[in-house]
């Protein structure tokens, strides 16, 4: 965690936790939480979130390397002291093992998304122009729509979700945000302590 | 042995064995179809394990909650499913709140059944969610036992509180073998850095914890060593912990004067000069202003709830904070610590103690204690006040104090002085009304020692119902009714802040209490003075039998002082 107040040289800015300090703006944080496969779990991450009013901007959940365990990633905005006060809650989760904050630059981040965009006789050509661009995929054409499938960070989606937009989207799937921390440690070993 | 002369038991009789295992001799609860096979078992094992029928779940959930509040032992409640089980909603809230050990035992319908809106069907896990510490469906016979010893111990363990187990029908019937357990191998077999299992060290773990906070000891040593204005704030995590007497060493050595919160009543001796009393809303001013005024403020076991705080912007404006507390995620929630340290609040304070000196702030504390109240005017006047005075002194510290919630509730905790911990025993976080008569029946049931309920009229018709459960099972609770024929803390903010607008507050309608008492054959007073209380109350403890004494109160009698919500706690608006 950034915010170590049991530091002395941390300034004290407010008394009151809820309000967030001036110095420290709503970040967009990434939380990975490992957590026991069980039926209900995921029922009880996001009902945790929404119990106490975080607000969760995507998650996405699956199987990990260990049968036993899943991995949950959800992206938050917020600042530390919420961000600090997550971890401790989903902490008090029985079925939670270990939660990990990837902060941008250390860790690398990607999502799915399909899209399903206008393509007819005319248009078609300079849809997949801008999908070559991106070095996304089409992976379903038809006369009037091509579906198109991208991976990356939030920002390059949301370039080629931008110019497809002037094409007139049919609807479109996003998976959320996954993220794994850079170099060769894991979860087990790097996860926020108590 | 070979399978076929294997001795199995059904699940039911797995249910009972593990509560035998786990010490547990008397549950709570309300029998239904769907845990007919448990309350066969019950039927049993009725020699070794005693049930109460209560009149209604809710109550039975509020007396497992009791039991656990006075004897520290995690309470058990049985409940069949559909409406069985949504009538422990509140209860289970109650305890989440509170920080209670108690194990709630739900019947569900057959598995071939669940998800088909089937007859007295919910979804009562996913319904109770947010307000267990954590709960199962049990979906395998061969897992109930090790799932019951996984309920036990979390619903104790760190921070206790509710533990929800949802046994469907058919897994209380089949069955399969069944190996007793105890000791070590009722602990769950978590990894080593389970959270649940680092709370309370003991041995050698103790002395890896000691090193590991030894640099937060020895900061908040000199905290303590700098601080010229110290203050003690105490909360249920003492009580919880067993840390009385860790805490009094402190004050002593802070030489710092004490606040506590609704919780903590009963951790610090109120008849000490350190005590200022209650902090908060309906605090003292001793205690509202020394907050104010403290420049370190030493926080045990406490959660800085709203009604403590009055204004979290305001509350101890030149005070740093030191928190210790069990539980990681209260720390900097409400307010923001300089320092904090995450354990068990017996063994931190305990090891903080060792680094300490004494200190000495003699100016301090006269400044402050000179503000504790002098003993208001007539001893004789009928007023809660002196009611509960009396309480105390017919008892002679012998008495458990269960309450409501409501007027009578701050009164009692303003007024009695308990002094030891468990003694008080009242829905703090959830202010439950209607939660006391389960809660002192329980506390009964697990002390043996006397037990009075302090409760009013609006909270009494929520659960006088339970009068027969008393009665039936000659529980002898002494029922302090203060009948003021209103819902009077509701009254008194429409006096303070609705333009005295008594907007269906006003009891002026039955029953008629006495004749009440009369019909569940229990004993009843009704008092309208000091002595002929006391008579009363001394007849009700010395008959071992459930008695009712209704003492008439003025309608506007008020509980001071008062912090509107949301102001700073030394501005107060009553006084």
């Amino acid at each position: 965690m950034s915010q170590d107040w049991n530091d002395e040289n941390t300034p004290m800015e407010t008394r009151n936790a809820f309000l967030p300090r001036k110095s420290d703006a709503l970040g967009r944080h990434v939380i990975s939480v490992l957590v026991q496969n069980q039926p209900g779990v995921l029922s009880r991450v996001s009902g945790l979130f929404s119990r106490r009013g975080f607000n969760i901007d995507s998650l996405a959940v699956g199987p990990t390397e260990d049968i036993e365990l899943s991995r949950i990633t959800v992206t938050v905005h917020g600042d530390h002291a919420l961000v600090d006060q997550m971890v401790q809650q989903l902490y008090k989760l029985i079925c939670v093992q270990k939660v990990l904050v990837l902060d941008a630059g250390q860790a690398v981040e990607r999502q799915l998304v399909l899209v399903k965009v206008r393509a007819d006789m005319q248009s078609r050509d300079a849809v997949m122009r801008v999908v070559d661009i991106f070095r996304a995929r089409i992976v379903d054409v038809t006369r009037e729509t091509l579906t198109v499938e991208i991976t990356g960070e939030d920002d390059k989606i949301a370039a080629l979700l931008g110019l497809l937009t002037d094409y007139g989207i049919v609807e479109m799937v996003r998976t959320g945000a996954i993220a794994l921390q850079r170099g060769p440690g894991d979860i087990k070993q790097s996860a926020q302590r108590l | 042995m070979p399978e076929s002369v294997q001795k199995t038991y059904s699940g039911a009789d797995i249910l009972l064995e593990c509560l035998i295992e786990q010490g547990v001799d008397t549950v709570f609860g309300f029998p239904g179809g769907q845990v007919l096979p448990i309350y066969n078992a019950l039927y049993a094992y009725r020699d070794r394990v005693r049930h109460i029928l209560t009149a209604h779940e809710q109550h039975a959930g509020h007396a497992a909650d009791g039991y656990a509040r006075a004897s520290g032992k995690p309470g058990v409640c049985i409940a069949t499913s559909g409406p069985g089980a949504t009538n422990l909603v509140t209860p289970i809230a109650t305890a989440y709140m509170d920080s209670v050990p108690v194990v709630y035992v739900t019947g569900n319908v057959p598995q071939t059944l669940i998800g088909t809106d089937s007859f007295q069907e919910a979804d009562i896990v996913g319904i109770t969610m947010s307000v267990t510490k954590h709960s199962f469906v049990v979906s395998d016979v061969r897992k109930l036992a090790a799932t019951l010893r996984e309920a036990f111990f979390i619903a104790a363990s760190g921070r206790p509180g509710p533990v929800l187990v949802d046994i469907p029908r058919d897994v209380q019937i089949a069955r399969c073998s069944f190996e007793p357990a105890a000791g070590e191998d009722l602990i769950p077999d978590y990894p080593p850095d389970h959270p649940a299992l680092q709370l309370r060290p003991k041995g050698e773990k103790l002395q890896q914890f000691a090193a590991r906070i030894a640099p937060l000891l020895d900061k908040a040593a000199a905290l303590i060593l700098q601080a010229q204005r110290p203050l003690l704030y105490v909360g249920g995590g003492v009580v919880n912990s067993g840390a009385t007497l860790a805490v009094q060493e402190l004050a002593d050595k802070m030489d710092a004067p004490v606040v506590s919160s609704l919780m903590g009543l009963g951790a610090y001796d109120p008849q000490t000069p350190r005590y200022l009393s209650l902090l908060g809303m309906h605090g003292s001013r001793a205690a509202n202003t020394a907050m104010q005024q403290c420049d370190l403020l030493v926080a045990v076991g406490a959660r800085f709830s709203d009604r403590a705080l009055g204004n979290a912007q305001t509350f101890a404006p030149n005070a740093r904070v030191i928190h210790i507390d069990i539980d990681r995620a209260e720390i900097n929630k409400n307010i923001n610590a300089r320092l904090h340290i995450t354990g068990d609040a017996r063994v931190v304070v305990g090891l903080l103690n060792q680094r300490l000196e004494a200190q000495d702030h003699l100016r301090w504390n006269q400044d402050i204690m000179a503000l504790r109240e002098v003993e208001p005017g007539d001893p004789h006047a009928f007023t809660p006040r002196n009611i509960l005075h009396t309480m105390h002194r017919v008892s002679g510290g012998s008495l458990s104090v269960a309450t409501d919630v409501g007027q009578h509730q701050m009164w009692t905790a303003q007024h009695f002085p308990f002094n030891r911990a468990r003694q008080c025993i009242t829905s703090g976080g959830l202010g439950t009304m209607g939660f006391g008569m389960g809660a002192a029946m329980g506390a009964r049931m697990a002390t043996g020692k006397p037990v009075a309920l302090v409760t009013g009229d609006g909270s009494f018709r929520m659960n006088l119902t339970e009068l027969s459960t008393l009665a039936h099972y000659g529980i002898p609770v002494v029922i302090v009714l203060m009948n003021n024929g209103t819902l009077g803390m509701v009254r008194q903010w429409q006096t303070l802040f609705f333009d005295k607008h008594y907007s269906n507050t006003t009891l002026d309608r039955g029953p008629d209490f006495m004749k009440l008492a009369q019909a569940y054959g229990i004993t009843g007073h009704q008092v309208d003075t000091v002595a002929g209380f006391e008579q009363a109350f001394r007849e009700g403890i010395a008959a071992g039998l459930p008695c009712l004494i209704e003492c008439l109160l003025n309608i506007d009698e008020m509980v001071t002082p008062m912090v509107a919500p949301g102001q700073p706690i030394n501005e107060f608006c009553l006084v």
